[in-house]
C-alpha cells in the first residue's frame, strides 16, 4: 500500500497552515469566477497563474487547482437559479435545475447539485490516488514514438468524439498546431512563420488564447442575449440540506453510473461538458421517472445529480493524464500543465518519481480542496448569487479589465493584451460557427511536445512511418487512435448496416 | 460567414504551407527539417476550411441562416470597439487610467448610471486593484503619467 503512504506524507505537504488558506482562497475565487459569466475554469486560472509565480510550486497547484473545483462547484449556482450555464459542462444542469427552482425547490437543487459534484470528485480523485501510479510507472518506458502515440490518440479522440462536424474539430485543432509553431522551432533554432516581425518570435502563448478565447469571446456572447438577469432568490438551511441529503441515496445507481462516466470522459480527453450530457442521456433511459426529466411540472432531482457528479468526476479526473503523460484531457488541465511547465516541472511520468511532494500535496490537495469547497458552496450561496445581481453593465467591462491584466501579467507585454483581444473575436466567431475551442487550446498547448516526440520517432527510424507500429505498445496505441480518428464515418456504417435502426433517443437539448 | 471563415483558415493553411516549403518540408542531413511537421498542418487546415467551404455552399441553397441579427451586432460593436480603443490607450495612460474610463463608460452609455456613481465605482474599484496587485502580489502593472505624478511608480 505505497499509495496510501505517499498519500499520507501528501497530506502533510498540503496541510500546512499556509497552504490551508490558499485552499479557502482559492475555492472562493474559483466559485466566483464559476458564477461570473465570461470567467470559467481554464482562463480564470490563466489569469490568476501569474500570481502564484512567487510561492512553491506545491502552493502554487494548490491554489490553482482549488480554483478549478471553486468552478465547479460554482456553474451549478447560476445554471440552477438563473438558468444560464455559468460553464459549459452546467448546461445540461440547467435541463432540471431551473425548474426546481422555479417550483421553489431551489435549496434542494442546489444541494444535490454540490453533493453530487462532490460525490463525483471523491470518485475521480481516488482513481487517481491508486491509478496515476501505475499508469506513471507504466509510462515511464515511453519513448518518443508511444508519446506521439499518446498525442495522436489525444487529438484523435477529440475529432471522433465531437458532437459537431468532426472537419470543423480539425480545422480548429490544426489552427492550434499553426500558432503553436510560430516562433523560434525548438529543435532547429531556425525562426518559423514570423514572417520577419520581432514581436512573433515568441510565439504565442497560449495562457493569452485562454483568456481571450474564453473570457473576451464569452462577454461578447453572452451580450447578445441582452443585458439583464432574472434569477430567483434561493436559502439554504440546515433542514434543506438534510432532507436532500436523506434523498439522495435513492440515486446511488445514477451517481455511479454517472461518476463512471466521468472518470472515463475525463480521462480520455472528452472533458466535462460532453460527460455531463452523456451521463444526463443515459440516466434519462434508466431511469424510472425518466419521462420527466426536464419537464416543467415534476423536474427530477436525479436530473441534476446525473450531469453534476459526471461533471465533476470527468473534471478532476482529466488531471490523471495530465499530470502521468503531460496529456491534459480538459483545457482547464492544459493551463494547468501550463503552470507546471512554467514552474520547470516536466509534466509526465518522471514527475512521481522526482517531485513526489508536489504530486502527492496536489492529489491530498484534491480530498482536502472539495471538502473545503462543499462547505463553502452550501454555506455561502445567497452571497455568490448577489454576485450575479450586480448589473452587467459593471461586470462586463469589469471582467474585461481583468481580463487585459491578466493577459499583460503573463509576460508584462502590451503586445499580449492586443493579441487577447484578437483572439477574443476569434473565439466569439469560432463559438458561433460551432468550431470548438479545447483542441484549439491544447494543440497550442501540445504542439511543440507533440511535434518534438514526432520528430525524435522519425529521427529514430528515418523517416519511416512504419516505427508507429513498431512494437505492441506503440501499435496498440496507434490502432486505438486512428479508430477513434474514423469513429464517425464506423458509425455511420454501423448504422446504415442495421438498416437506419431505430430513431436514437433524444440526449440532449443543445 | 461560414465562408468567410472557412476562407480565412484556408488563407492561413496556404500561408503555413508556404512557409514550411520555404524552411524545407523534407529531409535534411539531420532528420527532419524545420517545415516539416507544419507542412502537414497547414495541409490539413487548407483540406478541413475545403471541405467546410463547399459544404457550406452546397448548404447554403438550402438554407441560409443569419449570423447574427442586426441588434446583436449592435451589442456586440458596442463592447467590442470600447474594448480595442481600451487596449490600445494602455500604453499612454496606463492601465489604472484608461479602467476607469472604460469602465465609467459603461456604466454611464449602457447602464445609464449617474455620473456620480458611474465615476465613484471605477475609481474605487481601481484603487482596491492597485492595492492588490503593486503591494500585496507585487506585481506592477503598466502606469501612466498620473502615477508618475503621484509619484506611485
Amino acid at each position: 500500500m505505497d499509495e496510501i503512504n505517499s498519500l499520507m506524507h501528501g497530506f502533510a505537504v498540503a496541510l500546512t497552515p499556509f497552504n490551508l488558506m490558499l485552499m479557502m482562497i482559492g475555492v472562493v475565487l474559483g466559485v466566483i469566477i464559476g458564477v461570473l459569466p465570461g470567467l470559467g475554469g481554464a482562463n480564470g486560472v490563466a489569469i490568476l497563474l501569474p500570481l502564484t509565480f512567487s510561492m512553491s510550486p506545491t502552493s502554487g497547484i494548490i491554489m490553482l487547482s482549488c480554483i478549478y473545483w471553486g468552478a465547479l462547484f460554482g456553474g451549478a449556482i447560476t445554471s440552477i437559479l438563473f438558468n444560464i450555464p455559468g460553464e459549459p459542462w452546467s448546461v445540461a444542469t440547467t435541463f432540471d435545475g431551473f425548474p426546481l427552482a422555479q417550483k421553489g425547490r431551489a435549496g434542494a437543487a442546489l444541494t444535490a447539485a454540490f453533493t453530487s459534484s462532490f460525490f463525483g470528485a471523491l470518485v475521480a480523485v481516488l482513481l487517481i490516488t491508486f491509478l496515476s501510479p501505475m499508469v506513471a510507472r507504466f509510462a515511464l518506458k515511453f519513448g518518443g514514438p508511444e508519446f506521439f502515440a499518446v498525442y495522436l490518440l489525444t487529438f484523435c479522440a477529440f475529432i471522433g468524439m465531437s458532437k459537431g462536424n468532426p472537419m470543423k474539430t480539425l480545422a480548429a485543432m490544426m489552427l492550434g498546431f499553426a500558432f503553436a509553431a510560430v516562433g523560434m522551432d525548438g529543435v532547429s533554432g531556425t525562426l518559423r512563420m514570423t514572417f520577419g516581425t520581432e514581436v512573433l518570435i515568441k510565439g504565442f502563448d497560449f495562457l493569452i488564447a485562454v483568456i481571450g478565447l474564453f473570457g473576451i469571446g464569452e462577454i461578447l456572447q453572452t451580450l447578445e442575449e441582452g443585458l439583464e438577469f432574472k434569477g430567483i432568490q434561493a436559502k439554504i438551511d440546515k433542514r434543506v440540506v438534510l432532507d436532500t441529503w436523506k434523498e439522495l441515496p435513492k440515486y446511488w445507481v445514477t451517481s455511479l453510473r454517472s461518476a463512471a462516466v466521468g472518470c472515463f470522459m475525463g480521462i480520455v480527453p472528452g472533458g466535462a461538458t460532453p460527460a455531463s450530457f452523456m451521463s444526463y442521456g443515459i440516466a434519462q433511459r434508466m431511469s424510472k421517472n425518466g419521462s420527466k426529466f426536464g419537464s416543467d411540472d415534476d423536474p427530477q432531482i436525479e436530473g441534476v445529480v446525473a450531469p453534476e457528479t459526471a461533471a465533476h468526476a470527468a473534471g478532476t479526473s482529466a488531471l490523471l493524464p495530465m499530470m502521468t503523460l503531460g496529456v491534459p484531457g480538459s483545457p482547464t488541465a492544459a493551463v494547468l500543465l501550463g503552470a507546471l511547465l512554467i514552474w520547470g516541472l516536466q509534466p509526465g511520468p518522471l514527475l512521481f518519481v522526482e517531485q513526489k511532494d508536489f504530486v502527492w500535496g496536489l492529489i491530498a490537495s484534491m480530498y482536502l480542496g472539495n471538502i473545503a469547497g462543499l462547505i463553502v458552496v452550501l454555506t455561502c450561496v445567497p452571497f455568490f448569487a448577489a454576485i450575479l445581481r450586480i448589473p452587467f453593465s459593471i461586470i462586463a467591462p469589469v471582467v474585461l479589465v481583468i481580463c487585459a491584466i491578466g493577459a499583460y501579467t503573463v509576460h508584462n507585454s502590451l503586445f499580449d493584451v492586443y493579441m487577447m483581444v484578437l483572439f477574443g473575436v476569434i473565439g466569439y466567431v469560432f463559438k458561433k460557427l460551432d468550431y470548438p475551442l479545447a483542441p484549439l487550446v491544447l494543440a497550442i498547448v501540445l504542439g511543440d511536445r507533440a511535434e518534438e516526440s514526432f520528430r525524435q520517432a522519425m529521427l529514430a527510424s528515418q523517416g519511416d512511418m512504419r516505427i508507429l507500429f513498431s512494437n505492441g505498445l506503440v501499435g496498440g496505441l496507434t490502432s486505438v487512435a486512428l479508430l477513434l480518428l474514423f469513429w464517425p464515418l464506423l458509425a455511420l456504417g454501423l448504422k446504415k448496416l442495421r438498416g437506419g435502426g431505430k430513431g436514437k433517443p433524444a440526449t440532449s437539448g443543445a | 460567414m461560414e465562408l468567410v471563415v472557412a476562407g480565412i483558415i484556408f488563407a492561413v493553411g496556404a500561408l503555413v504551407i508556404y512557409d514550411s516549403i520555404r524552411l524545407g518540408n523534407r529531409w535534411g542531413d539531420d532528420g527532419p527539417q524545420a517545415g516539416y511537421f507544419p507542412f502537414y498542418v497547414g495541409s490539413l487546415l487548407c483540406i478541413s476550411s475545403l471541405y467546410t467551404f463547399i459544404r457550406s455552399v452546397m448548404n447554403r441553397l438550402l438554407a441560409e441562416e443569419s449570423f447574427v441579427t442586426r441588434g446583436q451586432l449592435k451589442l456586440v460593436l458596442f463592447v467590442l470597439l470600447p474594448t480595442i480603443v481600451y487596449v490600445a490607450v494602455i500604453e499612454q495612460t496606463g492601465i489604472y487610467v484608461a479602467s476607469i474610463v472604460f469602465i465609467a463608460w459603461f456604466m454611464r452609455v449602457l447602464g445609464k448610471y449617474s455620473w456620480l456613481k458611474s465615476v465613484l465605482i471605477p475609481v474605487v474599484l481601481m484603487v482596491a486593484f492597485f492595492a492588490t496587485f503593486e503591494f500585496w502580489f507585487k506585481v506592477p502593472l503598466p502606469k501612466g503619467p498620473l502615477e508618475a505624478w503621484l509619484h506611485l511608480n
